[in-house]
């Protein structure tokens, strides 16, 4: 984006801002901004942001463009607290939304554009990106929401659930137990610790592995989540048939992935352990073993969103009274969206984290693959 | 009986000669140096796709204890899979061969070589203070004594200082001399070396060879090498052995002694070019500039 | 001297190439079918005895063993079972009764079919912006790698109610949920594809001015399509999950997922197996359509098949 692109953009954010001064707000009879006198000083100042991130330095750009678009969706969220805006906006409201949503946008591209020589500084900027932009969709949603007066039964603002989230937290500390720890640790661990056995064995007898692995891929490409009904019956509603679910779900790619792992030393390391005259259990030792590492963790970061998805889904067909699965599609029935967000978030933080843990762990052991050292 | 390479042997002035005793061995005459490898007719057939492959016919050879004998051939003469048949990684189809006096699996299972490949082949998840001692490891050394061994043989080849290194963060040629290292860690009698230089680049293979020269002379090892560096060859070895490829055999056995104490400057003398000439009148007549 | 000779070995048997091939899969899934026969007269025993008794008639081993494979309602139906119940619910029924697997893997296959399509699509130009609009690859990518953290199908029961209290019911929230699950792996393997090219090809075309979208068809998305046929390959099995999965939480009345809920709540095992089984050859009947097309494509491009 060229630098006369970019100062036209911040200067028609400034005017979609300061718009809002003039153009009715509301299609209800309201004070503009001229009778509120906090919100005008912010409108003010955040024009006069936009305006000048257009003719800054750079860097002196961005900070202006972050602190411009804080203080406007500050501004408007502030609008929204009048009821008669909320539910009714009208186009200058929305003016300055979108002026807000263009400088928020040129805020980011500005950052995305940034090559700061510190390795520390860049990987800041890496991470502050996408938190940007996510808590900028978080403010699009929430502004969507209660300034069109979408029905909250339908969709619910992220205020909302906010409240609702820690409103509930021993509700959902209660189902984050029976699907998490109860259904997909157990069943994760037994499904990747099985499947690691099998594949070990299977790489010893050349005859078994090649019988499994076909079988193995063949496996993984079906709909498992369809026998959560028959590990039900045959396990009953509690815990034990989602970790059954989880087990079965994760086996085969685990078993795959560390044949494969297995097979992936080269010619070269092989023969030397041979010149050493290195029995097979030095040999999976200390070659092997090792270098399946990727795969394996490969493996295991796939199953950890495998084996939370495989619960829940099992969670549909029957569970004694808690747990995510169960949660939402009971709350979704009565049309209680609040509580189905705030079980979603709940899901979304908690397969986050566990992915987040799988991933520190893989960088630790496996430090050393090219694919880290690039 | 004077048992001689069947091959033909040509003479210095292109001229065919009777057979140079060079490589005889009297059966019925006491042995005054220790043999490091004797091969008999040996053959290896290889069953592919498309037929039969006869990687190597034929071959006889002997390789005295003490000696730097480098196998010199394009590509498919069969040098490589005549070193892997001396390691015991590959079986021949016919004849016979003893390493050190033993068959060569006893050697592989007795640990009297160490093999040193076209590329280091250390692993990336170890230091290089772990490589060299992962045989040791292997073969049961204790902890203290592992520790002495690394540290002698990384001062040998001058990679003192980067124990604790990753490989990735070594050099090419820094990489190729810890192998190296590793591979003398065990103190075998016999080095197999398949062209560890032939993926660096000239300058550092230059100043490897001269180092794996004073190497040899140290440690006295027998060190069979696989090349296919006309320079290299003539530089490093007492004998050098020329093959030809389809199928693999030996067309010349030549000797040389050079001071052992040469440097590359060696090889722009009149008797350094003249036996390069004769290695490459072999290969010539060997096939192997032909289409 | 003494030596050892090495004799020219024996003749080995050859096998034929595809009894090399094929041999291990055959033994391990005839060993895998024999397995299940004696774990379904195990696990059956103990209905069969039960039935017995109720009944007060004398029974040999014979005779239990016999139940145990022919049981209405075991708890693992023998393999011929399942084939049997297979073959009455596919060739049984007329194909457009509503007790035809037929018809209920049409039902499931068309919500498949129009998810992936959106998914595919969109997931391939999400692609494309990615990998040329830098912005979107430092902001958009790791929100999208994120949301696959997050088991998207907690999400499920809230589309089809949404979808539903607007009016849209039946095939387009199955086929929009399968579209979320599966643009995923497209969207990865195809910026995966399009990045792929050696710095050097890149090189070469800044050599001949070649302008951003000459570069994009003539060399990255050439080079991206193998990358694609894989990950649609992968695609297009979670499109399946997401239709079928899709059909749960709602209490749908046709397709493999409603049919897997019937199954469960009437206790009618051996109809859960056979829809798996259903499920399972419409998986496998996907990824050959796909590899299909992926040897034609690859064969216009002149790959080795």
């Amino acid at each position: 984006m060229t630098l006369r692109w970019r100062q036209i953009g911040f200067l028609a954010a400034a005017f979609g801002v300061l718009a809002a001064l003039v153009v009715p707000i509301s299609s209800q009879a309201v004070e503009g901004l001229f009778a509120r006198p906090l919100l005008l000083i912010g409108t003010l100042l955040t024009a006069a942001l936009y305006a000048g991130a257009a003719f800054a330095s750079p860097l002196r750009s961005i900070t202006a463009t972050l602190a411009g678009v804080a203080l406007g969706c500050a501004v408007t969220l502030g609008l929204l607290d009048d009821s008669a805006v909320a539910g009714y906006a009208a186009s200058g409201f929305w003016l300055f939304v979108l002026a807000n949503w263009g400088a928020a946008w040129l805020g980011v591209a500005g950052l995305a554009s940034v090559r700061p020589h510190d390795k520390t500084a860049a990987r800041v900027i890496d991470l502050a990106i996408p938190l940007l932009f996510g808590a900028f969709v978080f403010y699009l949603w929430e502004v969507a929401v209660r300034g069109f007066g979408v029905p909250s039964v339908l969709l619910p603002p992220p205020s909302m659930i906010a409240v609702r989230f820690f409103g509930s937290l021993w509700m959902l500390w209660q189902d984050f137990f029976q699907t998490f720890i109860l259904g997909v640790l157990s069943g994760y661990i037994i499904g990747c610790g099985a499947g690691f056995l099998v594949a070990v064995v299977a790489h010893r007898y050349t005859f078994l592995g090649r019988g499994l692995l076909p079988i193995g891929n063949f496996v993984s490409a079906l709909p498992i989540v369809g026998i959560a009904p028959i590990m039900v019956m045959w396990f009953g509603f509690d815990w034990p048939s989602k970790a059954a679910v989880v087990v079965v779900i994760t086996f085969f790619p685990m078993l795959v992935n560390t044949l494969a792992g297995l097979n992936a030393a080269g010619d070269i390391e092989r023969d030397l352990m041979r010149s050493y005259a290195a029995g097979h259990q030095q040999t999976l030792q200390k070659l092997y073993l090792p270098a399946a590492m990727p795969f394996i963790f490969n493996a295991l970061k796939i199953n950890s969103t495998l084996a939370f998805i495989g619960a829940i889904v099992a969670e549909f067909f029957g569970t004694p009274t808690l747990g995510i699965g169960f949660r939402i599609s009971i709350e979704a029935g009565r049309m209680a969206l609040d509580v189905v967000w705030a079980e979603i978030a709940l899901a979304a933080i908690a397969g986050m984290a566990f992915y987040g843990i799988v991933a520190l762990a893989e960088r630790a052991t496996t430090f050393w693959h090219p694919s880290y050292r690039a | 009986m004077a048992f001689a390479s069947a091959a033909t042997r040509l003479g210095t002035d292109g001229s065919m000669r009777a057979p140079d005793p060079i490589v005889s061995v009297d059966p019925t005459a006491k042995e005054s140096v220790a043999s490091a490898v004797q091969a008999r007719g040996v053959s290896l057939t290889f069953q592919t796709a498309d037929g039969e492959v006869q990687a190597l016919a034929n071959v006889d050879l002997d390789v005295a204890e003490g000696d730097f004998v480098s196998f010199i051939g394009p590509s498919g003469c069969g040098k490589t899979t005549l070193l892997r048949i001396i390691a015991d990684l590959e079986q021949p189809t016919a004849g016979s061969i003893l390493v050190n006096g033993v068959a060569p699996e006893q050697a592989r299972l007795q640990r009297h070589y160490g093999y040193i490949f076209q590329a280091a082949a250390l692993y990336p998840w170890r230091t290089i203070e772990r490589n060299v001692a992962l045989p040791l490891e292997i073969m049961g050394y204790d902890a203290a004594k592992r520790r002495e061994r690394v540290e002698h043989y990384l001062k040998l080849v001058n990679l003192s200082g980067f124990e604790r290194k990753f490989p990735w963060q070594l050099s090419g040629g820094m990489q190729q001399r810890a192998s190296i290292a590793r591979a003398l860690s065990f103190e075998p009698a016999l080095l197999l070396m398949d062209e560890p230089f032939g993926a660096l680049d000239e300058i550092v293979r230059d100043h490897l060879n001269e180092q794996l020269l004073r190497l040899w002379d140290q440690t006295g090892k027998t060190v069979v090498f696989v090349t296919h560096s006309i320079p290299e060859a003539v530089f490093l070895s007492t004998k050098i052995v020329v093959m030809s490829p389809r199928p693999g055999r030996i067309i010349d056995v030549i000797a040389s002694d050079f001071p052992r104490n040469r440097t590359l400057e060696i090889r722009e003398t009149p008797e350094f070019l003249k036996i390069a000439q004769r290695v490459r009148a072999g290969l010539r007549s060997g096939h192997s500039y032909d289409e | 001297m003494s030596s050892i000779s090495y004799a020219a070995r024996p003749a080995e048997i050859r096998w034929h190439p595809l009894v090399i091939r094929y041999s291990p899969v055959v033994v391990v899934v005839l060993a895998i079918v024999a397995i299940w026969y004696v774990a379904a007269v195990l696990m059956n025993l103990h209905i069969v005895r039960d039935q017995f008794e109720r009944d007060e008639t004398p029974y040999t081993s014979a005779q239990l063993i016999e139940g145990t494979l022919t049981a209405e309602r075991p708890l693992l139906p023998a393999p011929h079972q399942i084939v049997e119940t297979f073959a009455d619910d596919v060739f049984g029924w007329p194909v457009t009764s509503p007790r035809s697997l037929v018809y209920h893997s049409w039902v499931t296959l068309s919500a498949t079919f129009l998810g992936f399509l959106l998914g595919a699509t969109f997931g391939i130009i999400l692609a494309v912006l990615i990998v040329h609009a830098r912005t979107l690859q430092k902001s958009l990518l790791p929100w999208i790698i994120c949301s696959q953290m997050v088991p998207i199908l907690a999400v499920a029961p809230i589309v089809i109610v949404v979808l539903g209290s607007i009016g849209l019911r039946g095939l387009l929230p199955k086929a929009i949920i399968s579209a979320y699950l599966c643009f995923f792996p497209v969207t990865i393997g195809v910026v995966k594809g399009l990045t792929s090219p050696d710095p050097i090809q890149r090189d070469l075309m800044r050599t001949w001015s070649a302008t951003p979208a000459q570069i994009f068809w003539k060399l990255r998305w050439p080079a991206s399509v193998p990358f694609l046929f894989t990950s649609l390959k992968v695609s297009i099995t979670i499109s399946l999950i997401g239709a079928i999965v899709a059909e749960l939480p709602t209490g749908a009345q046709a397709g493999i997922g409603a049919r897997l809920l019937a199954g469960s709540y009437y206790g009618q095992t051996v109809q859960i197996w056979a829809a798996l089984v259903a499920a399972s050859i419409l998986a496998v009947g996907l990824i050959g359509l796909v590899s299909f097309f992926e040897r034609w494509v690859a064969q216009s491009m002149g790959a080795r098949v």
